[in-house]
């Protein structure tokens, strides 16, 4: 149990490549953060200094209020989940599940206990005196998880853990990641470039881009409130849909709303926000063809081609949709759902 | 097969057969002159079956070898060659996962360097720079040692590559999930490393195990004692009688006991011998 | 050069594991390495009182003295000859047990074991099948009238070696042969099949091709084996004689050195074969890196 601090970090590779710009981040007790982004942002980098497997440039991580800049990864009294899981593949399950402990020094009694217990939470019982190769990929994955938490760690570190499992497992197993750190309310940080693991996981969300932390916040916030147009990209499936403030006013017919700031140039509409019935209040009014629609069960995304210019539009629409492909439609963008940004800066103005 | 051709398989067949038959044929001619009295060579055709001296010659060689051609009893010599060979396998295994270690694991000055140096060893056989290697032993007083024999064919660069190759397939997540797991340098190496290289280890084993036995111009320059002589040197003095015919009896006894111990292990380890030979070619 | 993403950060444990290593390497090889590119620059009086440097005299001497001229030509002879017989009836052997499945292991196992057979030994064999009074193989030729003779013949002698060195090194060869074989893909062949070609002009067109690599591979590996490896057979057989016939270099600096006492000569031609050895596995390293391919 700990919180996490981290400041006025930076990684800067032989070669003077930067792969982390000074960033500050404070993860409290119990909390689960994720770390999202795309390859080669820096959050997996990020996770490795925190874990003691990348050295610091600049800056300085603290587990429970100590500097751990100059401790070994194992003094940080940290665990790690790894993508490809890691497990000793000449060790039994059980041997895995025990060799972080036996190194340690615990007591031959409190290992028994620990990692019958391990088991018993993640229901690998039976397989404790296997080898990992005579498991399946979701199994690997539970006793990796099993080799962190019979540690009882200040924290855990998850490094997309799930990557390796076929998408219905990720499903299962991130339902079970969550459970587990409910229950065991342990400082976790998960990285991942999945927006909907980390959507769906996370307490408090952070989205990184080339090094630098782009916002912070809780997933609902993140979604609804994005702070850049990266995060506005970034977060959200199908993305949200982006258009040029001048290529809207060039249309024939279409006036933009008073409210939008003169500064944004940029303007973003999520594609269930869209609207094909005018809605009351003030709203963007625009027309398209419908090129194509994909049905995906409960919704169905409708893309259809603006009017008078080639972007394509993508809406969400609920429940099953009488649209035809080649139908012209009109659509709205009410003012509230509307995402202003600056195209320079890539910030959101107002 | 793309099509079945009856022909060209009875071909490979008959191909196939000749080839083993030229293969073991010298080994048979020299089985058969082990189980004849030595006045049968006097003939002028040597006999192309068994006779009946195969227990008397062996046993003369291994307990009491030939005098008069300054041999030692072959059972000495091959206890000899057997300890060349374990001792050159074992030590070359050992300090080759050492540095092998070493060179992946770390990051220090003069890695570079320390990697050429193992390197350039790897491009002179003993034989080439013969003379000046025979000056150092000699110098450091190891003529008629064990240690002589053994130690300077011990540094090996095949072996510290094929480690290094195998070492950097070994994914990386493994050493940083022993360090989370508080495992140290060495820890990590006894604990981890060591037991997945063991076949590996056991492949060189094969490779190295014949490579020491095989020595010859070495062993013949190191001792001049008989209580160091190996089995394949030993054979050339038994063979290399000055005016006489050698006795082939006992030249060709002492040949088939000298092949003998490395061929048992190619045969049954043929799995682990083809492993190691193509392994450290890579 | 390559290492982990992470390192272990100990300062001094690196440099005391790779001390043992070292320390033969300095001791027996880099030092006595050293040394005969010295005394190549070297000459001692007949009495081994005085040393002088003499620069690139031995070598001069070397590249005009006949027995060297003829050790080099011997040692091509020789070199080319082990490669290419003990190469194609490794070949013709691998694809034979290629085309087999339920016996090939078992070929296999009857073809590989020569390997294990010392140098010295496999000469011993040959020597013994072809002595000219009781061989076996002599007395064949002696009945269709060819007086093989391999003490007096200096063809005689150098076929003895050639032959003794081809049998040992053919398991070898079949080996390689037959891996390379078999990381053909079968859906070639049969694609060529499908396209009407029969099993020779397969062979030729698609398979042999394709097996350029390995081929290349262990031609270099062959002319270093003849060159050096070989010296347990010339030496427990013609000792390079007669007259000089099978006097291939590396017997030759055993010879000259220890024999001879020629000390600045002997190093002179060690220098001169860690330069061949070296560039060999320069040729074998580029190759490595950039598999030969068509």
């Amino acid at each position: 149990m700990a919180t996490i601090d981290i400041a006025g970090i930076r990684k800067v590779y032989p070669g003077n490549v930067t792969a982390i710009h000074g960033l500050d981040l404070s993860i409290d007790d119990g909390e689960l953060v994720v770390l999202v982004g795309p390859s080669g942002c820096g959050k997996s980098t990020l996770l490795r200094m925190i874990a003691g497997l990348e050295t610091i440039t600049d800056g300085t991580v603290s587990i429970g209020g100590d500097v751990v800049n100059r401790k070994e990864p194992a003094e940080r009294d940290i665990a790690m989940v790894f993508q490809n899981y890691a497990l000793y593949p000449h060790m039994s399950v059980r041997g895995n599940l025990e060799y972080g402990l036996k190194n340690r020094g615990t007591p031959r009694a409190e290992i028994d206990a620990r990692v019958t217990e391990a088991a018993r939470i993640l229901e690998i019982e039976p397989f404790l005196e296997r080898k990992p190769r005579q498991l399946s990929g979701g199994q690997r994955q539970r006793v990796a998880m099993g080799r962190a938490i019979v540690r009882h760690p200040k924290a855990f570190l998850f490094d997309e853990p799930l990557s390796n499992l076929d998408a219905k497992l990720r499903g299962q197993m991130r339902i079970e990641i969550k459970r587990l750190q409910r229950n065991l309310k342990t400082t976790s940080v998960y990285v991942t470039h999945d927006q909907l693991e980390a959507m769906t996981l996370a307490d408090r969300l952070v989205v990184m881009n080339a090094g630098r932390i782009e916002q912070v916040g809780k997933p609902v916030e993140l979604y609804e409130q994005p702070a850049s147009l990266f995060v506005a990209g970034f977060i959200g499936s199908p993305p949200m849909n982006i258009f040029d403030v001048s290529k809207l006013r060039e249309l024939p017919g279409v006036t933009l709303p008073a409210s939008l700031p003169q500064s944004a140039d940029v303007v973003g509409a999520r594609p269930d926000a869209i609207l094909l019935e005018k809605p009351q209040g003030e709203a963007i009014a625009l027309k398209g063809t419908v090129e194509l629609i994909e049905p995906v069960g409960g919704e169905s995304h409708v893309y259809a081609r603006l009017a008078g210019s080639d972007q394509i539009v993508i809406l969400v629409i609920q429940g099953r949709t009488r649209l035809a492909e080649a139908e012209e439609i009109a659509f709205y963008l009410p003012e509230a759902a509307l995402h202003p940004f600056e195209r320079e800066s890539g910030r959101r103005v107002g | 097969m793309v099509e079945n051709r009856p022909l060209l398989t009875f071909l490979s067949h008959l191909v196939l057969i000749i080839g083993v038959l030229i293969v073991a044929f010298p080994v048979y001619i020299a089985i058969i002159a082990s189980t004849r009295a030595s006045n049968e060579f006097l003939s002028g055709l040597i006999p192309l079956l068994p006779g009946p001296h195969l227990v008397e010659n062996y046993s003369r060689m291994l307990s009491s070898g030939v005098s008069t051609s300054g041999a030692p009893p072959l059972g000495l010599m091959m206890t000899n060659s057997l300890i060349m060979a374990l001792v050159i396998a074992i030590g070359k295994i050992a300090i080759s996962l050492l540095s092998a270690f070493a060179i992946v694991y770390f990051r220090f000055p003069f890695r570079q360097l320390a990697f050429w140096a193992i390197f350039i060893t790897l491009m002179l056989p003993v034989e080439v720079r013969i003379l000046p290697t025979f000056e150092v032993v000699a110098n450091l007083n190891l003529l008629n040692s064990y240690v002589g024999l053994t130690v300077p064919l011990i540094a090996s660069a095949t072996a510290t590559f094929l480690f290094r190759q195998f070492f950097l397939t070994v994914p990386d997540e493994l050493m940083e999930a022993a360090r989370v797991d508080g495992a140290g340098p060495m820890k990590f190496f006894r604990d981890i490393l060591l037991p997945l290289s063991r076949t590996n280890i056991a492949a060189l084993f094969v490779i190295l195990f014949i490579y020491g036995w095989n020595q010859y111009l070495w062993p013949l320059l190191i001792t001049t004692d008989e209580r160091y002589y190996t089995v394949v040197m030993g054979i050339r003095r038994l063979a290399a009688t000055a005016d006489t015919e050698p006795l082939w009896n006992v030249v060709m006894a002492s040949a088939v006991l000298a092949m003998l111990p490395p061929v048992l292990v190619v045969i049954f380890m043929q799995r682990l011998f083809v492993k190691g030979l193509v392994e450290t070619e890579k | 050069m390559q290492t982990k993403r992470t390192i272990f950060s100990n300062k001094g444990l690196p440099y005391a594991l790779l001390f043992p290593q070292l320390a033969i390497t300095a001791i027996f090889f880099l030092w006595p390495a050293g040394q005969a590119l010295w005394q190549s620059f070297l000459r001692q009086d007949a009495f081994g009182f005085r040393t002088s440097f003499v620069g690139f005299s031995n070598f001069l001497d070397l590249f005009t003295s006949p027995q060297y001229l003829n050790s080099l030509s011997v040692t091509a002879v020789f070199a080319t000859s082990v490669a290419a017989l003990s190469m194609s009836v490794s070949l013709l052997l691998a694809v034979a047990a290629d085309r087999m499945i339920r016996t090939r292991n078992a070929y296999t196992t009857f073809l590989v074991w020569p390997y294990a057979v010392a140098p010295a030994v496999a000469g011993i064999l040959w020597w013994f099948m072809f002595n000219p009074s009781i061989g076996v193989f002599s007395y064949v030729l002696d009945m269709l009238n060819y007086n093989w003779n391999h003490t007096l013949s200096r063809t005689d002698a150098m076929l003895l070696v050639i032959f003794a060195s081809t049998w040992k090194q053919i398991s070898y060869n079949f080996l390689f042969f037959l891996a390379g074989l078999q990381s053909i893909p079968a859906s070639l062949s049969e694609a060529a099949a499908i396209d009407g070609a029969r099993p020779v002009k397969r062979f030729f067109t698609i398979v042999f091709p394709l097996l350029s690599p390995t081929t290349f591979f262990l031609m270099v590996v062959n002319i270093t084996y003849a060159m050096f490896d070989t010296f347990g057979i010339i030496h427990a057989t013609t000792s390079g004689g007669p007259a000089q016939a099978t006097n291939i270099l590396v017997y030759k600096v055993f010879n000259d050195g220890f024999i001879g006492l020629n000390l600045g000569s002997s190093a002179a031609q060690s220098v001169i074969l860690m330069a061949i050895v070296i560039s060999l596995t320069v040729i074998q390293f580029r190759y490595i890196e950039r598999r030969v391919e068509y």
